[in-house]
C-alpha cells in the first residue's frame, strides 16, 4: 500500500515496454527495480567484492533494516559483517570512523539523517577533516547512509533535510540519488571511494520502481560521484533538482510541455562536489534557472547554486533572475493539509516557471 | 635467555636487611649483567578483576636506560616547547605532558608497535613513543613543512603508523579507539587498541556508549583514563560524582595504577594486554598521574591549585627522578652514565629546536592539498570567485 502511495505521489510513469510478452522473442534486458532493491543490490555486491566492507547501524541485521534496505544481508553475511548497534549514534558513528582509520570500509547507517545530528561531530571532525589534518597520512574510507528529508506524517523532528549542512564542509562528498540506477551506481561508487561519503536517500522513493538498463544490472556498474545527469532536454528553462524533487520537476515539465514550454531537467546526483558546469551549460541554452529542493531556503542547496551561477560565466546568459523553489521556512507540521503545503508541489514549480518566463 | 646467567637480586623496598645483603654483592657485579627484580609495595585497586598485576617486576639495565632516555627526551621536548611558545614561535594550542612521562613510556613498554593507540590532545609524548621523532614533532608545533603533518595539523593533530592522533574534541577519540579495536578483531591479527582519555573526558556520554559496545562485542580495547586530577581548571571532585574512574566502566573490569611509576604502568599494561588478547573483551585502567604545566600554555596552572602541591609532586613523585633513584641506588647505572644521557638528550632537543625554527613554512601550493585521498586533482574555490586553487590528493 505504501508502495502504491509512493508511486502515485511521485507520479513517475513507471510502466515500461518491458512488460510486453510475445512469442519467440527474448524479453528486453531492462527490468523494473525499486530504489530499495537497487540499494540492497549495491550493498550485497560490494560486501561480496571486498572483505573489508561491512554494515553497521540500528536494526540493520536481524530486523532486515528499519526500511528493509538491508533485507537478507545478515542471513547471507552473518554477524561479523552486518552489525546491529545499540541506539547510540555518537558512539557507533565514532566506532565506524575508527574502523575506517584502521583499514576497514564501513557503511554506517543512520536510521534517518535526523539522528545523525547526534553523531555529527564524528562525521565532520573525525571523518571529514582527518585526511587534511594529517597531511595525507590518514584516509577515512567510510559511507554514512540513510533516509534524508521529509517523509509522510512524521512531523518536525523527523523531517529535516541535511543536504546543505553536510555539503557545507570540505572533506566530505555528499550524494543524493533519485532513481534506482542512481541509487545503485552511486552507492557502489561511494563504497569504493576512499573518502567519507554522506549518502542521502529518501524514504518516499524507496518503493518506487524504475527501469534499470542491462548495463546497470552489472556488478561493476558505477556512477561517478560529482557528475549531474540530464533527465530531460528542453529549451526554455533549466530546472535543477536532487532526490525526490526530480520526480516533481519531470511531472511539472510534462504539464508545461502541453502549453509549449519545454523544461530542461537536471538531476544533480551529487551535491558536493557540485557539477556547476552541467548547470552552466544548460543555462547557456535556456537562459533561465530554477532550483527545486525539499529543504529549507536559507543557506540551502539552491542558495549555493544561485551564488555560483552569479559568480560564473553563465550569469550573462540569464534573461531573468535565477530563483529557488524550496520547502517552506518552518518546522514540518503534522496534519496532512499542512504538511502538503510545507514542501514544493508540482503546481509551485509550474507557477515559478511561468513567473520566471513571464508568461 | 639472559636471565639464566644474570645475577638476580631481590629487593624488598620496606626492609633494611636486604640493603646490607645487597652491598655485599655490589662490588662483584658488572653493570651489563644487571637485572633488577623489583617488588611493588602497594597493590593496585581492582574492580571486577580477580587478580591484579604481579607484585614484582623485572627491570633490565637496558630497559631502565631506555625508559630513562625516553622519559627525559619527552620532558626536555615539552620544556623546549614551553620556551618556544613563550617566544611566540609556537602558537595556538599547546598542551604539555611533563609530569606524565611514565604513562606514555610505561604503556608502550607493555604493548608492541604493531598494536594501536589513540589519545586526546595532550599527545606529544605519545607521538614520540609511537615512532615520531623529536624533530618532526617540534617542526609540527612551529608549523613548518618538516612537521610530522607537514605543518597542517599542529599540536593536536599528529599521526604515525598505528597512532591515530592527537584528537581535539574531548572524548571523541574513545569511540574511534573502539572502532580501531573492532578492526583489530575483524582482521584477526591479534592486535589491540589502547584508547586514552583524561579525567575531564571521563564524564562524556560517548565514552559510556563506547563501554557498552566494546563490552557487548568483546573488542580488544584497553581504555585508559589518565587522571591528572584536573580537567582544565576543574578538579576531579568538582567534576565527577564518582572519582573512581577505574570503576566507571561498570561491567568492564578495571584497575587503578600509580601512573608516576613507569614499572607499575608497564606491568598493569601487560596484564591489560593479556586480558584483551585472550578474547575477554575490554578492560579499563586508571593511571593516577600529574601534569606540572597548566592545562595548556595559556593557563598558568595556579589559580585552581597551589604551587605547593605542584612542588610536592615534583619532589616526591617525579617519574624520571623515581626511575633515576631506583637505578642509581641499585647500581644499575652510574651517575656519569645518566648525565651522559642527559647531555645527549639535550643536544637532540637543541638540534630539533634549531630545525623547527629554521625549516621553512609549508608552501602555499600545499594549501588545498589532502582534501581527498586517491582522487584526481580538483579545483578549490579561493577567497573570491576569480581565485581557483589546485588540490591534489
Amino acid at each position: 500500500m505504501a508502495s502504491l502511495r509512493c508511486f502515485l505521489r511521485s507520479g513517475k510513469n513507471a510502466v515500461s515496454a518491458g512488460l510486453r510478452r510475445e512469442f519467440h522473442r527474448t524479453p528486453p534486458a531492462a527490468v523494473q527495480v525499486t530504489v530499495r532493491d537497487a540499494l540492497n543490490q549495491a550493498m550485497d555486491e560490494e560486501l561480496e567484492r571486498d572483505e573489508r566492507v561491512f554494515l553497521l547501524g540500528e536494526e540493520v541485521a536481524q530486523y532486515d533494516g528499519a526500511y528493509k534496505i538491508s533485507r537478507g544481508l545478515w542471513k547471507k553475511y552473518g554477524d561479523k559483517r552486518i552489525i546491529d548497534t545499540p541506539i547510540t549514534e555518537m558512539g557507533f558513528a565514532g566506532i565506524a570512523v575508527g574502523a575506517a582509520m584502521a583499514g576497514l570500509r564501513p557503511i554506517c547507517e543512520f536510521m534517518t539523517f535526523n539522528f545523525s545530528m547526534q553523531a555529527i561531530d564524528q562525521v565532520i571532525n573525525s571523518a571529514a577533516k582527518t585526511y587534511y589534518m594529517s597531511a595525507g597520512l590518514q584516509p577515512i574510507p567510510i559511507v554514512f547512509r540513510g533516509p534524508n528529508g521529509a517523509s509522510a506524517g512524521v512531523a518536525a523532528q523527523h523531517s529535516q533535510c541535511f543536504a546543505a549542512w553536510y555539503s557545507h564542509c570540505p572533506g566530505l562528498k555528499v550524494v543524493s540519488p533519485w532513481s534506482a540506477e542512481d541509487s545503485k551506481g552511486l552507492l557502489k561508487s561511494a563504497i569504493r571511494d576512499d573518502n567519507p561519503v554522506v549518502f542521502l536517500e529518501n524514504e518516499l522513493m524507496y518503493g518506487v520502481p524504475f527501469e534499470m538498463s542491462e548495463e546497470a544490472q552489472s556488478k561493476d556498474f558505477i556512477i561517478p560521484i560529482g557528475k549531474a545527469k540530464l533527465e530531460r532536454q528542453g529549451n526554455h528553462v533549466t530546472l535543477v533538482s536532487h532526490s525526490r524533487m526530480v520526480s516533481l520537476c519531470l511531472d511539472a515539465a510534462a504539464v508545461l510541455a502541453k502549453e509549449g514550454i519545454e523544461c530542461e531537467v537536471i538531476n544533480m546526483r551529487t551535491i558536493r562536489p557540485l557539477d556547476a558546469e552541467a548547470i552552466e551549460t544548460s543555462i547557456m541554452k535556456t537562459n533561465h534557472l530554477i532550483t527545486v529542493e525539499g529543504g529549507w531556503p536559507q543557506f540551502g542547496v539552491g542558495a549555493e547554486i544561485l551564488a555560483r551561477i552569479m559568480e560564473g560565466p553563465a550569469f550573462n546568459y540569464l534573461d531573468a533572475p535565477a530563483v529557488r523553489v524550496t520547502g517552506v521556512d518552518i518546522p514540518m507540521p503534522y496534519a496532512k493539509i499542512l504538511e502538503d503545503n510545507s514542501i514544493p508541489q508540482i503546481k509551485d514549480i509550474i507557477f515559478s516557471v511561468k513567473k520566471t518566463l513571464n508568461v | 635467555c639472559r636471565k639464566a646467567s644474570a645475577k638476580v637480586i631481590t629487593i624488598n623496598v620496606s626492609g633494611g636487611n636486604s640493603k646490607e645483603i645487597f652491598e655485599l654483592f655490589t662490588n662483584k657485579l658488572v653493570f651489563s649483567d644487571f637485572y633488577l627484580f623489583y617488588i611493588f609495595w602497594q597493590k593496585c585497586d581492582l574492580h571486577k578483576l580477580e587478580e591484579g598485576p604481579p607484585l614484582q617486576a623485572v627491570l633490565s639495565r637496558e630497559e631502565g636506560l631506555q625508559y630513562y632516555r625516553t622519559m627525559q627526551t619527552m620532558r626536555r621536548m615539552e620544556l623546549k616547547a614551553d620556551q618556544l611558545y613563550k617566544q611566540k614561535i609556537i602558537r595556538g594550542f599547546c598542551h604539555l605532558y611533563d609530569g606524565q612521562e611514565a604513562c606514555a613510556v610505561g604503556i608502550e613498554a607493555g604493548i608492541n608497535l604493531s598494536d594501536h593507540l589513540i589519545t586526546a590532545y595532550r599527545a606529544h609524548g605519545y607521538t614520540l613513543t609511537r615512532g615520531g621523532t623529536v624533530r618532526e614533532i617540534m617542526a609540527e608545533l612551529t608549523g613548518r613543512r618538516g612537521g610530522i603533518a607537514k605543518g597542517k595539523g599542529g599540536s593536536m593533530h599528529m599521526y604515525t603508523k598505528h597512532f591515530y592522533g592527537g584528537n581535539g574534541i574531548v572524548g571523541a577519540q574513545v569511540p574511534l579507539g573502539a572502532g580501531v579495536a573492532l578492526a583489530c578483531k575483524y582482521l584477526g591479527k591479534n592486535e589491540l587498541c589502547v584508547c586514552l582519555y583524561g579525567d575531564g573526558a571521563a564524564n562524556q556520554g560517548q565514552i559510556f556508549e563506547t563501554y557498552n559496545m566494546a563490552s557487548l562485542w568483546k573488542l580488544p580495547c584497553i581504555f585508559i583514563c589518565e587522571n591528572n586530577k584536573y580537567g582544565m581548571g576543574t578538579s576531579v571532585e568538582r567534576a565527577a560524582a564518582s572519582t573512581d574512574y577505574y570503576k566507571r566502566g561498570d561491567f568492564i573490569p578495571g584497575l587503578r595504577v600509580d601512573g608516576m611509576d613507569v614499572l607499575c604502568v608497564r606491568e598493569a599494561t601487560k596484564l591489560a594486554a593479556e586480558h584483551c588478547r585472550s578474547g575477554k573483551g575490554p578492560i579499563l585502567m586508571e593511571l593516577q598521574t600529574y601534569r606540572y604545566h597548566g592545562h595548556s600554555m595559556s593557563d598558568p596552572g595556579v589559580s585552581y591549585r597551589t604551587r605547593d602541591e605542584i612542588q610536592e609532586v615534583r619532589s616526591k613523585s617525579d617519574p624520571i627522578s623515581m626511575l633515576k633513584d631506583r637505578m642509581l641506588s641499585n647500581n644499575m647505572a652510574s651517575v656519569e652514565e645518566l648525565k651522559e644521557i642527559d647531555v645527549e638528550v639535550r643536544k637532540e632537543i637543541e638540534d630539533a629546536a634549531q630545525f623547527a625554527t629554521t625549516d621553512p613554512e609549508p608552501p602555499l601550493d600545499d594549501l588545498c592539498n589532502h582534501i581527498f585521498y586517491n582522487d584526481p586533482p580538483m579545483e578549490v574555490r579561493g577567497t573570491n570567485p576569480w581565485t581557483k586553487l589546485k588540490s591534489v590528493s
